[in-house]
C-alpha cells in the first residue's frame, strides 16, 4: 500500500530479545548478551517479507517506559514518537515481550499500544517459559490486547515466518490496536498488565527455580565475591598459559615466512620493506591472536550466561566507596575488551555525573590492545617460573597490571567525584536476568567477529603505521661507511630525538620514544614499531634471527621495561577513544581533560616505577 | 517495618514509599520495575561480606538489585495486616 518501504521498530523492556530478533530477521550481527542495557543506540537493517518486498527494521535500546531515565532510553522514546531528527515515526512496531516475565513487560507494552500504531507482539523466549513450567495462551493475549501475538524463540528462529506474516497484514490493513488502552499513569497500567498476564497464564509452577538456585551460591555474601575474584584470576592465568603453544606456533610461522622472504627476494627496498616492515611489524602483533581469543571467550561467556549482572551486584559495594555504582561496572568490564564499546555502554547510566566519571576512567581498564604490549615485555623480562600450584609468575604479573589499572581507576573516580564530577550519591538499580546456558554457535560467532576485527586492525591501521614507520626509519639512508647508525640518521630517529628529553627522566630511550608516537594510532603498534625498529637496526645475522622478546631483553634494563609497563597502564595511547569521548560528551572539554590527566598519570607512574626499581638496583 | 529490616526470604507487601528521598530518576526506575505501593516483595540476598549492600529483591518474576538507602525509603505493611 505504501510507496515508501515501511519502517518498523523493535521495542520492549531491556533483555527481552529485541536484538536477537533483529539479527534473526535481518541477518545482522548486533551484539546480544544476557543483561539489561546491551543495545544503547538505534541500529537499522533490511528485512524482506515473504513476497520479497523490502522493509527497514530498527533495533532500539530496551526501555521501561516512554519517560526516559537514561540517555539510551531517550533514544527509544525519540524514535518511537517520531522525534528523532531526520526520521519519520515508524509505520509499525514489533513489541517484544519476555514470556517468562509477562506482567512486567506488558506495562510498557500497554503504553506503546496506546500510541495507536500498527503493532504485532512477539511473545519471545517461550522456550524459557516452558523451562520454568509456564504455559501461556497467545490467543487470549491477542484478544485482550487487540493485536496479533506470535510466540517466538528469537535465538532458534522459531516463529519468524508467522511474525512476518502478521506484520505484513497489520501494515497493509493499517490495523491499529482497538482496545482503549490509554491509561495515563503507570500504576493503572501495571494493574491492567497483571490482570491481562494472569488471564493469559494457562499453568505455572514456581518460577526461576534454576536461577534462584544458582544465585544462592553466586550471590552468596562470602562465596560470591571469592568466586568472582577466582574467576578473574583464572582468566588471566589462562590468557598466558593456554595461549602459549598457539602463540609459539604463530611466531615460528612468522619467522619461517621472514626467512623465506629473505631467501627468495633479492636484497633491496622490497625485501627490507617486507621482512623488516611487514613481517616483523605486523607479524609481531598477529602473534597475540590466541590471547585475544581466550580473553574474549571468557568475557562472552560471562555476558551470555547472565553472570555479568551478578558481577555488577558483587562489585557495587566497592564502586559505591568511590562514588559510583554497580551500573558502571558493566561498561568498565566491557572496557577490558576495548574502551570504545565500554564508553558507549555508559549510556545506560542515568546519573549524569556517574556517567561522566565512568567515561573518564574507562581507558584505565586494560583493553585487549594492551595485551600484546604487556605480553611482549613480560615474556622478555619476567622469568617463567611458578610461584604456587598452577600459578605462574608471568600470569601473576599480568593480573597485577590489570589490578593496578583498576586501582588507578578507583582512585581517579574518587578524586573526580569530589571535584569535577561532584554530585549526590547515585543509586544502583538493576534487573538480574535469568541464567541461560551459552549457545556454542553464538559464542563461536562472537569469537570469530573479535578475531576478524583484530586481524583487520592488524591488516589496516597497524599495517599502514608500520609501513609508514619503516619508511621514516629507512630514509634518509646513512651514508655508506660513515659509521653512523641508520637509526640515528633516519627521519624517525631525528623526530624521536626531540621527544626523548621529555621521557628520558622516566627511563625511556629514544627507541621507546619512537614507539610511543605511532602507538597513538593503536596501542599494539608499540609492539610492531619496536619490532620494526630493531629489525632495521639489527647489526648482524645472529641478531636478525632473534625474536622481538630476545632483542628487547638484550637492549633494555629491567627498570626501563617495568616503567614501560607502568606507562601503558595509564597512557591514553588511542585516538579512537578520544574521538568517542568527544562524541559522547558533546565537546572537546572532556576528551582534552582525559588526555592531559592520563598522560600526566602515565609519566608519573612510569617515573616512580623506574626510580624505585633503579634504587633497588634491579 | 522498613524493607531494609525484612528478614531474608520472607514475603511482605509494600505499604508506602517515601519518594521525596529518592532522586527523581531513581524513583521513576523503581516504579518501572514494579517496586511500588501494594507490591509483594522478599529479599533474596544481601550484599557481600559484611557490607550487606546492595540487596537482591524478589518482585513478581524478577530479581532486582537495589541499594539499602532505597530500601530504607520503603515501608512494609506489618505481617498479619496483609490482605
Ligand atoms: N532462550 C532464549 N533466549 C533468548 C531468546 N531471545 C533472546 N534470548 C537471549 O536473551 C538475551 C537478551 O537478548 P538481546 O537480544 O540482547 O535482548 P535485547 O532486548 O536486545 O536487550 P537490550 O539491548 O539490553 O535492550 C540474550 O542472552 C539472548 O541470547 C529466546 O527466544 N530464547
Ligand atoms: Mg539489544
Amino acid at each position: 500500500m505504501t510507496r515508501h518501504q515501511p519502517l518498523i521498530a523493535l521495542v520492549g523492556n531491556p533483555n527481552a530479545g529485541k536484538s536477537a530478533l533483529f539479527n534473526a530477521l535481518t541477518g545482522a550481527r548486533q551484539k546480544i548478551a544476557n543483561y539489561p542495557g546491551v543495545t544503547v543506540e538505534r541500529k537499522s537493517g533490511r528485512f524482506a517479507f515473504a513476497d520479497g518486498r523490502p522493509a527497514e527494521l530498527i533495533d532500539l535500546p530496551g526501555s521501561y517506559s516512554l519517560d526516559p531515565t537514561s540517555p539510551d532510553e531517550a533514544v527509544t522514546r525519540d524514535v518511537v514518537m517520531g522525534r528523532q531528527t531526520g526520521e519519520r515515526q515508524p509505520d509499525a512496531l514489533i513489541i517484544v515481550l519476555d514470556s517468562a516475565n509477562l506482567d512486567q513487560h506488558l506495562v510498557f507494552a500497554l503504553e506503546l499500544l496506546a500510541l495507536g500504531l500498527p503493532t504485532v507482539i512477539a511473545l519471545n523466549m517461550v522456550d524459557l517459559a516452558e523451562r520454568d513450567g509456564l504455559t501461556l495462551d497467545a490467543a487470549r493475549l491477542a484478544a485482550d490486547l487487540g493485536v496479533p501475538v506470535i510466540p517466538t524463540v528469537a535465538v532458534r528462529r522459531r516463529g519468524l515466518t508467522e511474525l512476518a506474516e502478521a506484520l505484513d497484514a497489520v501494515i497493509v490493513a493499517r490495523q491499529v490496536p482497538h482496545a482503549p488502552l490509554g491509561e495515563p499513569d503507570m500504576r493503572a497500567r501495571r494493574r491492567r498488565a497483571e490482570h491481562i498476564a494472569n488471564a493469559a497464564i494457562v499453568s505455572q509452577t514456581q518460577s526461576r527455580r534454576w536461577t534462584d538456585r544458582a544465585d544462592s551460591v553466586l550471590l552468596h555474601p562470602f562465596a560470591g565475591p571469592v568466586i568472582l575474584l577466582g574467576l578473574l584470576f583464572i582468566i588471566f592465568q589462562a590468557v598466558f598459559s593456554w595461549a602459549t603453544p598457539f602463540a609459539d606456533a604463530l611466531e615460528a610461522g612468522a619467522a619461517a615466512l621472514g626467512d623465506l622472504a629473505t631467501a627468495t627476494i633479492p636484497d633491496g627496498f622490497f625485501r627490507s620493506m617486507i621482512v623488516d616492515g611487514i613481517i616483523a611489524g605486523v607479524g609481531s602483533v598477529v602473534v597475540f591472536l590466541p590471547q585475544i581469543i581466550i580473553l574474549f571467550f571468557f568475557i562472552l561467556l560471562m555476558e551470555a550466561t547472565g553472570y555479568m549482572a551478578r558481577a555488577a551486584f558483587i562489585m557495587d559495594r566497592m564502586m559505591a566507596s568511590v562514588g559510583l555504582s554497580g551500573r558502571s561496572f558493566i561498561p568498565l568490564l566491557s572496557s577490558f575488551a576495548c574502551a570504545i564499546p565500554g564508553i558507549m555502554a555508559t549510556r545506560s547510566i542515568s546519573d549524569e555525573k556517574d556517567r561522566l566519571t565512568t567515561i573518564l576512567i574507562a581507558p584505565l581498564m586494560t583493553c585487549s590492545a594492551r595485551l600484546p604490549v604487556y605480553t611482549v615485555i613480560i615474556a622478555a623480562f619476567i622469568p617463567q617460573i611458578t610461584v604456587g600450584p598452577g600459578v605462574g609468575l608471568q600470569g601473576l604479573v599480568l593480573f597485577g597490571l590489570y589490578v593496578f589499572g583498576i586501582i588507578g581507576a578507583m582512585v581517579v573516580a574518587l578524586v573526580l567525584r569530589s571535584t569535577v564530577a561532584k554530585g549526590g550519591a547515585s543509586g544502583f538499580l538493576m534487573e538480574m536476568p535469568k541464567y541461560q546456558l551459552p549457545r556454542i554457535g553464538d559464542l563461536a560467532l562472537g569469537l570469530w567477529q573479535r578475531a576478524a576485527l583484530f586481524l583487520r586492525r592488524a591488516g589496516t591501521i597497524i599495517f599502514a603505521v608500520t609501513i609508514g614507520l619503516w619508511l621514516l626509519l629507512t630514509y634518509p639512508q646513512a651514508p655508506e661507511g660513515s659509521g653512523m647508525s641508520q637509526l640515528d640518521y633516519s627521519a624517525a630517529g631525528r623526530i624521536a630525538g626531540v621527544i626523548e628529553p621529555v621521557v628520558a627522566p622516566i627511563g625511556f630511550s629514544r627507541d621507546i620514544a619512537l614507539a610511543l608516537i605511532p602507538a597513538m594510532a593503536a596501542r599494539e603498534v608499540a609492539v610492531s614499531a619496536l619490532a620494526t625498529t630493531y629489525a632495521i637496526d639489527a647489526t648482524d645475522e645472529d641478531e636478525q634471527a632473534q625474536a622481538l622478546g630476545e632483542r628487547l631483553a638484550g637492549r633494555w634494563s629491567l627498570p626501563t621495561a617495568l616503567a614501560f609497563l607502568a606507562w601503558f597502564v595509564f597512557a591514553p595511547q588511542c585516538i579512537s577513544t578520544i574521538a568517542v569521548t568527544r562524541r559522547e560528551t558533546n565537546g572537546w572539554k572532556w576528551p582534552i581533560f582525559m588526555l592531559v590527566y592520563l598522560f600526566g598519570l602515565a609519566w608519573i607512574a612510569a617515573g616512580i616505577t623506574f626510580w624505585t626499581a633503579t634504587a633497588f638496583g634491579l | 517495618m522498613l524493607l531494609d529490616q525484612l528478614p531474608n526470604n520472607q514475603r511482605a507487601e509494600i505499604a508506602a514509599i517515601d519518594w521525596s528521598v529518592l532522586p527523581p530518576d531513581e524513583g521513576k526506575r523503581l516504579r518501572a520495575l514494579g517496586v511500588d505501593e501494594g507490591a509483594m516483595v522478599s529479599i533474596q540476598h544481601r550484599g557481600i561480606f559484611f557490607g550487606r549492600d546492595p540487596i537482591a529483591l524478589s518482585i513478581g518474576r524478577m530479581t532486582v538489585a537495589i541499594r539499602r538507602a532505597h530500601a530504607r525509603a520503603i515501608t512494609l505493611r506489618e505481617p498479619g495486616a496483609t490482605a
